[in-house]
């Protein structure tokens, strides 16, 4: 199927990109790898008048050692962020999640910032962000913030960026040597997660992410809490679906999505070594 | 908008709309219809060409955005290692001789994909091809006959 | 030196793999310089009167032609001719475009000619349809109350109950389970599926001075061409179909479908060539669907596990019109029995409209459900005896001695031998050795539980009873090669090498040296096409015979040549000609004979129909899966099948058919179902949404060969085309119901989702 007509913007900075982005508003929409927003278009459910080109940008395509965190610009491509050995080394569950997001060819142009940015619930990287406890960089007209990850996420396809702001980094915290597991349960390997759930464990701290377990990327936060209440890993499991509302689809009711997060929670404490 | 592409080995500059996708552009403008389009979702992989050496879906992408890129298709594989005339790249030889297609529709799309993963994955097990092709839907041969190929691709030693 | 049952590659590779094969959207014909695109306007609405379609605006756009509704199509553009004609006339006579009223989403409603896909794409998004919404029948259980009646002058959704018909055995006065020590019945679904080619319908097509030239994507180009002939009031010679390269079919590019037939109206009227290539929301939504039945099966036996008596009751779903589908639930009543010896059988058969996509044969067609019915009701059989499928089965099947066997119904299988086949794949997949590993994983309560399944099958093929037919032409070119013409045509199957050795055997040439034609109307004097796993044993006995005959007249000129007795001479691939038998050393070339023939005024040609018998191909299938029983998730590590469909020419191409269906198969039980919401909204209209497999939910398959040659036809072949299809799906969700009898679960229905799986779980423990 063939989109609608759109006019076409090249941005060469992130600065160009905020400018475009503040001169036609609401009638434009950043295009990364693109490959959340293509198909949308293809089916005429995105209609953006003007489309603002960022894969130029090639300074917003890095990851760096940040010291503490690893700075991952946003248009790093998953491809690069899968196979960075400092990516591996520093951030396994990144790495990890990463390679099951779409398909190669998908990760060969789809990039971390496009893929977070979308705000998709099922999408598999926010959860790994949400357990380890990232950080998020914006910038806009009047200049750069960072974003603590727990409030990135507002609602549907919903983020804390401002209309004429762009993400620009995403910030992981350097978790050598700790515990990880990212748990995905589709049915076919391409597609999206029926229900997801990232688990990272440092010093003892437990943070769990879950995918499509809400119309946004939710934090398993009473799994978390029963955690540090000193419960099993058995025991925090059956938690984690609390305080989530997940949507009934063709792949799986409400009820079978909740059921669905526990089993796997479990399975991602056990195998990041929480017992 | 006008762009600049090498396809092939060959500089093409054309006047596009910024809508036309990749796909659309290599086919109906360049006129290279070896590349084939099946569905509309980034899911059947029937389009894969390589950009600048790297598998990726001609369909979702717009052909503005490989302005001053380099893609290779179905038609340039065989020249693109040298291959003398009549001869095939090692992986066409090797669906060739798995029967690894039949109707041939996804076959392109495949081959490319084939080709970028055994670049990513020289060796790999018949596990990491099957989930190295999830992207690459094919109708006719239950994956068996494709599996075989890029598993024998491997051991020849071929890229 | 025959090549028979050697691993001949494809001709038709080398292209394939190099620059793409030609499809129909790559035909870049001088003709068709100019071609405008037409676009579809579908209707959003499963079941509603048409009030109003405005199509002002949409036809003001830059680019725009015309923008047409069924009011501006004329009489003259006759209906179609019905392929199957036994259902009401409302409902087998479907309109052209919507008129009057709508009977599911994505039947067309209008359509829009521009000067640019884009264009057409465009101006389709401002036709504005005005509808008054009516209440839809969706789904069999619903459909078939009559709560809301789709055609009102046939009063009924009903249309066709076989047995009003003789067609079916019906129910009769005596209780054929008096005497039945254990009985069982259940309710089966056999879902709608998608047959999902790769490549969608497309089509292309010019009236080129008063003859109508149509390159469209089928697996019928003649059918095709009948088609367009009849509703356009052609000669068949003023209307050429070329079938280019074509990209799958499954049962999907049979005949011709409402939008198809439109299109050269559409050209007549603009005076331009035109072009249309579908969307995979298109393929998915409006092209149509198969499989779509419920059963309900009783069995019965004694407690020892021989079964006495079975019964199949099979309402099918024809959609909003009744097309190919609609006649299904025959086949699936002709099959009923399967490969068993019970020795009463009864069945009842119907279709009922709904207000969805309309069905057709999807690879199999009627025969799947058949098998799945039967072995699913032998398992529930065997479980509450509480005996081994696997024994049952043994015990109950129709001995190798017993053919041709002729079934309750009257169906004559040609040869069999199910015992063999069944006892290969058990062996082949070391069946003893699975047994054990699920002991153990049961005694340790292991999460990952290990199913057996086992489905054994026979199905009809070259159907309907009594057979078919195929044409072939051979002739020998003056420079003595060959042309070898077939009525049948490839979208996949390898015709051209496969077509092109059964003639280079029997010519005694080299394969290099027969060109091979097929797909192009005006080049083919007759055919009837690919569908039913028909080909190879109509075409290519056709061609068997066209060359055998060909070779006669050449051994008389040939014996002329060499001062011989013809009866004494023979072609000789090796010695590249004819000689007399055992002096190979004087030998005449085959252009020599050809240059020998035109100087006698002789046809190195024959043509003709080979008329043949059905056949019955069969197998087993031995599938292992690993389930989840916290998810319910089901993978499948291990698939083995014996399939026999008689001799086997060329073992690669016969392997690829079993590969493609056994993938369709285990889809059908795992991942693939079309859904409809209530409303009749699909909701896997495009392949992110259905469960189209992929390489990574499959393991490869372990194929174990078997042969028992038919001789209903010179070749002994057997179809093989739909037969991994047919047994794979019963094999898996027998094999998923066995990963969890021991926990009470005695049947999930398909697709065996993980939702649907884990409900089964919890049940059965719920009820323990």
């Amino acid at each position: 199927m063939i989109p609608a007509a759109f006019d076409y913007v090249r941005a060469d900075s992130a600065e160009a990109a905020i400018a475009a982005l503040a001169e036609h508003g609401d009638e434009a929409k950043l295009l990364a790898g693109g490959h959340s927003l293509i198909p949308l278009m293809r089916f005429r459910l995105a209609r953006p008048e003007v489309l603002v080109d960022v894969g130029r940008v090639d300074d917003l395509k890095y990851i760096r050692d940040g010291g503490d965190h690893l700075a991952i610009g946003a248009l790093t491509r998953h491809m690069d962020v899968e196979t960075s050995e400092l990516v591996q080394a520093e951030a396994p569950l990144l790495a990890a999640a990463t390679s099951h997001v779409g398909d190669p060819q998908v990760r060969h142009r789809g990039t971390i910032g496009g893929s977070v940015a979308h705000g998709d619930s099922a999408s598999d990287i926010p959860s790994v962000l949400i357990a380890t406890g990232a950080t998020l960089v914006a910038q806009g007209p009047s200049g750069v913030r960072e974003i603590a990850v727990d409030d990135f996420f507002e609602g549907f396809l919903e983020t804390a960026l401002a209309a004429e702001e762009i993400l620009t980094e995403i910030r992981v915290p350097k978790v050598g040597g700790a515990g990880w597991s990212f748990q995905k349960f589709n049915r076919r390997a391409q597609d999206w997660a029926i229900v997801g759930v990232s688990v990272q464990v440092l010093n003892g701290s437990v943070g769990i992410g879950l995918v499509n377990m809400d119309t946004k990327p939710i934090r398993a936060s009473a799994a978390e809490a029963a955690l540090v209440g000193g419960s099993s890993a058995a025991d925090a499991a059956e938690v984690a679906p609390d305080s989530c509302e997940p949507t009934g689809d063709l792949n799986a009711s409400p009820d079978f999505r909740r059921h669905l997060a526990k089993v796997l929670t479990r399975r991602a404490l056990e195998e990041a070594g929480v017992s | 908008m006008e762009i600049a592409v090498k396809i092939n080995g060959e500089q093409h500059r054309h006047d596009v709309e910024p809508r036309t996708l990749l796909v659309h552009y290599i086919r109906d403008t360049v006129g290279l219809t070896g590349t084939n389009i099946g569905c509309d979702t980034s899911s059947c992989g029937a389009c894969t060409i390589h950009l600048n050496g790297e598998s990726v879906k001609s369909c979702t992408m717009f052909a503005v955005q490989a302005d001053g890129e380099e893609l290779l298709t179905i038609e340039g594989l065989a020249a693109s290692v040298n291959a003398t005339d009549g001869q095939m790249h090692p992986m066409q030889e090797a669906f060739r001789s798995c029967h690894a297609l039949q109707c041939g529709y996804c076959t392109p799309g495949m081959v490319m994909a084939s080709v970028s993963l055994l670049e990513e994955n020289p060796n790999p097990n018949e596990q990491e091809v099957r989930q190295g092709l999830e992207g690459n839907l094919c109708r006719c041969t239950g994956y068996h006959n494709i599996v075989k190929a890029v598993l024998e691709c491997a051991q020849g030693g071929a890229k | 030196m025959s090549i028979m049952g050697t691993r001949v590659l494809r001709k038709e590779d080398p292209k394939f793999l190099t620059e793409g094969a030609t499809y129909t959207a790559d035909i870049s014909h001088p003709k068709l310089k100019g071609a405008v695109h037409a676009h579809f306007v579908r209707s959003t609405m499963a079941h509603a009167k048409i009030l109003e379609i405005d199509t002002s605006e949409a036809a003001s756009q830059p680019g725009v032609l015309a923008v047409y509704t069924a009011q501006d199509i004329p009489e003259s553009v006759a209906p179609a001719p019905v392929m199957v004609p036994v259902f009401p006339p409302s409902m087998m006579h479907r309109p052209h475009l919507a008129t009057g009223s709508v009977r599911f989403v994505g039947e067309p409603v209008a359509v829009v000619v521009a000067e640019t896909p884009a264009q057409a794409a465009d101006a389709a998004d401002l036709v504005f349809a005005d509808y008054e919404p009516l209440p839809a029948a969706v789904g069999l259980a619903q459909a078939e109350t009559d709560n809301t009646v789709i055609y009102e002058d046939v009063g009924s959704n009903t249309a066709v109950d076989f047995k009003n018909m003789n067609m079916v055995t019906g129910i009769g006065e005596e209780d054929i389970f008096a005497d039945c020590e254990v009985v069982v019945e259940h309710d089966l679904i056999n879902h709608r599926t998608a047959p999902a080619p790769l490549e969608g319908r497309s089509m292309a097509c010019v009236w080129d001075d008063g003859r109508l030239i149509v390159w469209a994507s089928t697996q019928t180009p003649h059918g095709f061409r009948d088609n367009l002939a009849a509703v356009y009031g052609l000669e068949a010679e003023n209307c050429q179909v070329i079938a280019p390269d074509v990209g799958g079919g499954f049962g999907q590019k049979i005949g011709i479908t409402a939008d198809e037939i439109v299109l050269p109206w559409l050209s007549q009227s603009l005076n331009r060539p035109i072009r249309w290539t579908e969307t995979r929301t298109e393929n998915l939504t409006a092209c149509g669907h198969g499989r779509a039945q419920l059963q309900k099966v009783k069995i019965g036996g004694s407690q020892g596990g021989q079964i006495k008596a079975y019964r199949l009751q099979i309402t099918g779903d024809a959609g909003a019109y009744t097309g190919l589908g609609a006649f299904l639930p025959f086949y699936t009543h002709l099959m009923a029995p399967g490969v068993y010896n019970f020795p009463k059988v009864e069945t009842t058969a119907k279709s009922v409209v709904s207000n969805t996509t309309p069905t057709l044969a999807y690879r199999g067609a009627g025969r799947p459900e058949a098998t799945a019915a039967i072995e699913r009701a032998v398992d529930l059989f065997a479980a509450e005896c509480g005996l081994s499928p696997v024994e049952v089965r043994r015990m109950n099947l129709i001995s190798k001695d017993s053919f041709p066997y002729t079934t309750p119904h009257g169906t004559e299988y040609d040869t069999g031998d199910y015992e063999t086949a069944l006892n290969l794949a058990l062996e082949a997949a070391d069946y003893p050795a699975l047994l054990e590993e699920q002991a153990r994983r049961r005694a340790q309560g292991s999460v990952k539980q290990l199913g057996i399944g086992v489905s054994v099958y026979v199905e009809i093929t070259g159907g309907p009873a009594p057979g078919g037919q195929e044409f072939a032409k051979v002739e020998i070119t003056p420079e003595g090669k060959a042309k070898v013409y077939s009525g049948s045509f490839s979208h996949g199957q390898g015709h051209a090498t496969t077509f092109v050795s059964v003639a280079a055997d029997q010519l005694g040439m080299d394969i290099d040296d027969i060109e091979f034609i097929q797909g192009d109307t005006d080049l083919v004097a007759e055919g009837t096409g690919t569908f039913g796993s028909r080909s190879f044993q109509f075409a290519g006995s056709a061609v068997y015979d066209a060359s055998r005959s060909v070779v006669d007249v050449a051994r008389e000129i040939a014996a002329g040549l060499l001062e011989a007795n013809v009866d004494d001479v023979l072609v000789d691939a090796e010695a590249d000609g004819f000689h007399v038998a055992g002096t190979p050393a004087v030998a005449v070339s085959w252009a020599q004979v050809a240059g020998a023939a035109q100087e006698q005024g002789k046809k190195l040609m024959h043509e003709g129909q080979h008329h043949a018998n059905c056949t019955y191909p069969f197998g087993a299938h031995v599938i292992v899966v690993e389930v989840d029983t916290e998810t319910g998730q089901v993978t499948v590590p291990q698939v083995v099948t014996c399939d026999d469909s008689g001799t086997i020419f060329n073992p690669n191409i016969v392997e690829g058919q079993r590969h493609g269906g056994i993938a369709q198969g285990i889809a059908q039980a795992l991942t693939e179902e079309v859904v409809f919401d209530e409303d009749g909204n699909p909701i896997t209209s495009n392949f992110a949404d259905y469960g189209f497999i992929s390489a990574a939910e499959l393991p490869s398959f372990k194929l174990v060969p078997l042969e028992t040659p038919t001789p209903h036809n010179p070749l002994g072949a057997k179809g093989i085309g739909e037969s991994g299809a047919i047994g794979a799906t019963p094999a898996t969700q027998s094999a998923v119901v066995n990963a969890l009898s021991h926990l009470g679960v005695r049947h999930i229905d398909i697709p065996l989702t993980p939702e649907r799986v884990w409900q089964a779980i919890v049940d059965a423990t719920a009820q323990n």
